[in-house]
């Protein structure tokens, strides 16, 4: 039976990853948040200390996840959604600003980021939904329910502002996509997706000029088939549309920082002091590392906290200095092999349930991943979300372990059942 | 596919990472570059620059600290009126002239510090670091300077001024502000000289703050301070030509011949050396680098390119004694001219009786020369061969090219070789003789020397056939030897046993030939004088100019002690200036002190500045009287 006590195979593989991963992430936090004037290791206004706390619980979090019994996410999956979404609008009352985003509560000493823990959350409530036998992702009111599930928290986190934070939502795309969404939704996300890059970059002429080029192509090759002129150039129409709507947006609804933001990253612009200094600063520490790195607590960069917030969404920074390439790759096969450990794990549940969960757990982390090393490796623009197990911050430790550890304990039912 | 897309894309994604790092870390290297230079930066502890003593260990040149007022812009408080008043009263400067200075270093950097005013007194200073605390983003800095205790060999010490970026470019040791030799002994021993530069190397922060020194120190250097040096100058001498030289144009350079030694190099006219120090520096020396008139930074001893007129006739007859076309005795007949071929003859002042070596030498016949000359060449079956035989004689006495002397600057000169007239006369359409270069015969014609290359042949006919090449460098401390090209000695083509009646000659010169009324009681001489013609262009046109003075002596005429060469630009006679001065200088560094007052005199109240002023007065003139 399902969710029941006994002999549980938990997935030590997965396990084992993540004490890697929080370990590793712990030692660079340390040295990136290190400073000669410590007087000691149990000062507990010092970061590495406080994340070493964090972590010391979490422990004990993930004893009290494993303790309770599969069946308990399941059934109570719809409950943790709504309060999840109780805890986000709450923030709009209660919450307290910092950096300029009003992400946090207050309790005490504690700052606790509610968006950090709504990912699980949602992860529960769409596998919940989509196991649900009369769930068919075939059906047009299924998908847009589904959708509207997926988005809610990501339209209350908009605001907030936490842009990056929501963007994170459109990994569980790729769960309902596995249930048998139509290809459709993926392939238009692309290509709006590659509109929106393709027009920033080369500009509204030269991006319809493709598509046309594009579109003269694949009919010419489709001569035979009788193609339907009227819908092919229904395509092209809205792909300029949308091109030509992107531009307007860029230039005239989004604020002039974030457009620098995209600037920077497409080349169109160099900056070093303002805006760019960030990614130039994270560029060059990641950069200077070299094959080995310069050892840890020897980054002259890290030292000199050149990349500003090195501890959370630019701590990857440190271990490009410190390990060089080989640290980095090490910590990237690590990722990597969590997520295909993840994915792999995913495919061999019994439960519709479990699946769900466990792609959601797989393609979150993914995109939290590449996200956050292509932003400091200044790859994409600068999206502020953390790197998981890595960032400094109790929420967003506590939040991923939360949604990788249900999965384990799930995935540890699936064993007996077999 | 469902299954497999989420999986594809995480692997493609990786790998794109992994590239993308691979790309940041190990392919592209710039960021290494940019690592090091915004996190750690370099402190450099500046060494005393060496001092510079003459032959005698008089101290030449040595150091004074000078105060720099500095500013972070950064760090600059809000100053009320009076303050600013009170700072720029302080500074002597306007208050429009401050905020110019302030806005000018907010845009080189706000953090980093520049120069407000630079090289205040140590008197200045006094003063100044009493108030200096009041004015927030202000503060003094220390610089050594150089201080030189004698004014004058501006162009033996030459000077030393900040790098440019070229210089920043070529050699990394250097660094924006630091000071470096720029010409003379400054620049050619600057290595020795300037020391190495102690370095620490601190760990920086975002804010450009220092936090600690990197990696606890263990790259950091000390100082090493620069080397004393000693030159071969006399300082006495040294003052005492460039007294002979005031109100003329020329340059005197003396040699000891036994090593090589330059006891003295004057160009005139020069310039005090302080003035290319402090506040003025560079005023000053826009000043002198536009003065093309005169031309104080150029040297005339090492750049100035002379015909070396009739000095040059100890080298024809010494080449003709060497290559065996004239016999000592045999004389020459001159009727005051000499003939060759159709054209006009060669003229000559001096005109009976026939004369041989010695004489020749000692009344300078133009005639007897020529002879010589052209027989040297003709000795060969070609021009072409004979010409080059006689350069090769004339390069062993370091003619023809640069001497390899240890100042920077310098001229080849010229001594023509076979395609030098080859060209010249378009050979073989049409065909040159000897006597199309018997001017070369008297040091007219196509040769020319500088005033350094005379005292050079007239040191090698003192040492009766060989030289050490000249040098200024005598003793670098700390350092046993000076460079080893300077305790070779090079033999010149000419047997030793034909210097004698050149010698002689040279003797006879101030016995019984031109220089006879320059003799100095005491002091056996050798010399010969010259009066070589020159032209300038005025307005395009080739005009001659009064003839320059030339003189070379040697002394005692046994074991010599000191060469001189002396020109006098436009000083007509060789003895009516070269001569002279020649004469005092061989009496000042061999007795140390003066009899024949009445040729110092002479020399020491003439001036030739009314010469110099014909070319350039627009009006026509009267040359050579």
């Amino acid at each position: 039976m399902i969710g029941s006590r006994g002999n549980k195979q938990f997935d030590w593989i997965t396990i084992l990853i993540y004490v890697a991963l929080v370990s590793i992430g712990w030692i660079n936090i340390y040295s990136a948040s290190y400073s000669a004037s410590a007087t000691s290791f149990f000062d507990f206004s010092q970061i590495y200390t406080k994340q070493l706390v964090w972590i010391c619980l979490s422990f004990v979090l993930i004893t009290f996840i494993l303790a309770v019994e599969a069946k308990f996410y399941e059934r109570f999956s719809s409950i943790i959604y709504i309060v999840s979404l109780l805890s986000l609008l709450g923030l709009f009352v209660l919450g307290k600003n910092v950096n300029g985003a009003t992400s946090w509560y207050f309790l005490g000493g504690f700052s606790i980021q509610p968006s950090e823990f709504a990912k699980a959350a949602t992860a529960l409530a769409l596998a919940k939904y989509v196991s649900d036998i009369q769930t068919d992702l075939k059906i047009f009111n299924v998908q847009i329910k589904a959708l509207v599930l997926i988005f809610l928290p990501a339209l209350i986190i908009i605001p907030q502002p936490d842009p990056g934070s929501a963007l994170v939502y459109i990994a569980l795309i790729f769960p309902l996509y596995r249930e048998g969404l139509h290809y459709i939704y993926l392939l238009l996300g692309f290509i709006v997706a590659s509109l929106f890059v393709a027009t920033l970059a080369f500009g509204v002429t030269w991006v319809s000029f493709g598509i046309i080029l594009i579109a003269g192509f694949v009919l010419l090759k489709n001569k035979k088939r009788k193609p339907n002129f009227f819908k092919y150039g229904i395509i092209v129409a809205a792909c300029i549309g949308f091109s030509v709507s992107v531009n307007f947006i860029f230039e005239n609804v989004l604020e002039q920082r974030h457009r620098d933001r995209f600037n920077i990253v497409l080349g169109k612009e160099v900056d070093t002091k303002d805006i760019g200094y960030n990614t130039n600063q994270s560029e060059i520490a990641i950069g200077s590392g070299g094959w080995t790195g310069k050892g840890w607590l020897q980054g002259t960069q890290t030292k000199g906290k050149f990349v500003p917030e090195q501890d959370t969404d630019y701590i990857f920074s440190t271990v490009g200095e410190e390990w060089g390439f080989l640290g980095s790759l090490l910590v990237v096969l690590l990722f990597l092999a969590l997520i295909i450990r993840l994915l792999i794990l995913a495919e061999r549940q019994k439960s519709q349930f479990s699946r769900v969960y466990g792609y959601s757990v797989a393609a979150i982390i993914f995109f939290h991943f590449f996200i956050n090393i292509g932003m400091v490796s200044g790859l994409l623009p600068t999206i502020g979300i953390p790197l998981p197990f890595f960032s400094y911050g109790g929420s967003g430790l506590w939040g991923f372990t939360i949604l990788l550890f249900i999965f384990i304990r799930l995935d540890a039912s699936n064993y007996v059942n077999r | 596919m469902r299954k497999y897309l989420l999986l594809l894309i995480v692997l493609i994604f990786g790998i794109i990472i992994i590239s993308r790092l691979f790309y940041l870390q190990v392919y592209n290297t710039s960021a290494q570059i940019s690592s090091e230079n915004n996190a750690i930066k370099k402190k450099f502890d500046f060494p005393q620059r060496g001092f510079i003593f003459d032959r005698n260990g008089k101290l030449l040149v040595s150091n004074q600290p000078s105060y720099d007022v500095m500013v972070i812009p950064k760090n600059i408080k809000e100053m009320d009126c009076d303050t600013k008043i009170e700072f720029c009263n302080l500074l002597k400067i306007t208050e429009d002239e401050l905020d110019n200075i302030i806005a000018k270093a907010r845009i080189y950097s706000p953090r980093l510090p520049s120069v407000v005013i630079p090289q205040f007194t140590k008197d200045e200073y006094a003063y100044l670091s009493e108030k200096i605390w009041k004015y927030d983003g202000f503060y003094i800095q220390k610089r050594a300077l150089r201080d030189y205790q004698v004014h004058n060999s501006a162009n033996v010490f030459g000077y030393i001024a900040e790098v440019n970026q070229t210089i920043i470019n070529k050699n990394p040791y250097y660094q924006m502000g630091d000071l470096i030799g720029k010409a003379g002994v400054e620049q050619e021993y600057e290595e020795v000289l300037r020391g190495i530069k102690g370095v620490k190397y601190q760990q920086m922060d975002r804010f450009n703050r220092v936090i600690g020194p990197y990696k606890d120190g263990i790259y950091d250097t000390l100082p090493t301070n620069g080397k004393d040096i000693t030159l071969t100058i006399d300082a006495v001498l040294q003052e005492y030509g460039e007294r002979l030289l005031v109100n003329k144009r020329g340059g005197i350079v003396a040699l000891e011949p036994s090593t090589g030694e330059i006891l003295a190099l004057i160009t005139a006219p020069s310039y005090d050396p302080k003035l290319l120090v402090g506040r003025e520096r560079s005023k000053n020396f826009t000043k002198l680098y536009y003065d093309t008139i005169s031309r104080p930074l150029f040297d005339r001893v090492l750049q100035g390119e002379y015909p070396p007129g009739s000095p040059f006739k100890t080298l024809t007859g010494l080449i003709g004694l060497q290559e065996g076309v004239i016999d000592i005795n045999e004389t020459v007949v001159c009727n005051g001219r000499y003939f060759y071929g159709g054209r006009k003859p060669l003229g000559c002042h001096h005109t009976r009786p026939p004369l041989s070596m010695v004489g020749g030498i000692a009344k300078s016949c133009n005639s007897y020369f020529a002879t010589v000359y052209r027989r040297s060449i003709e000795k060969y079956p070609t021009p072409q061969e004979g010409m080059d035989n006689w350069r090769h004689h004339l390069e062993s006495f370091g003619l023809g090219n640069y001497m390899g002397y240890d100042l920077p600057p310098g001229k080849k000169g010229l001594i023509p070789s076979a395609n030098f007239y080859n060209r010249w006369y378009n050979y073989p359409t049409y065909k040159w003789y000897a006597t199309a270069t018997i001017s070369n015969a008297i040091g007219q014609g196509e040769v020319i020397l500088t005033p350094m290359q005379m005292v050079n042949f007239t040191a090698a006919i003192a040492n009766r056939g060989w030289y050490y090449k000249p040098h200024i460098i005598k003793k670098i401390n700390g350092v046993d030897t000076i460079p080893s090209k300077y305790t070779k000695r090079y033999n010149t083509t000419i047997n030793p046993k034909h210097f004698d009646p050149v010698v002689e000659g040279m003797h006879q010169v101030y016995t019984e030939g031109t220089a006879a009324r320059l003799r100095i009681p005491g002091i056996e001489i050798c010399g010969k004088t010259g009066t070589s013609e020159n032209y300038t262009k005025i307005g395009g046109k080739r005009v001659q100019l009064t003839d320059h003075s030339i003189f070379i002596a040697f002394a005692p005429k046994d074991n010599p002690k000191i060469a001189v060469a002396v020109i006098v630009e436009n000083g007509y006679w060789g003895s009516r200036w070269a001569g002279r001065i020649a004469g005092l200088m061989i009496e000042k560094y061999l007795k140390g002190e003066i009899t024949r007052t009445d040729m110092e005199n002479y020399v020491l109240n003439g001036s030739l500045e009314e010469e110099y002023a014909k070319p350039i007065s627009g009006k026509p003139f009267n040359i050579n009287y």
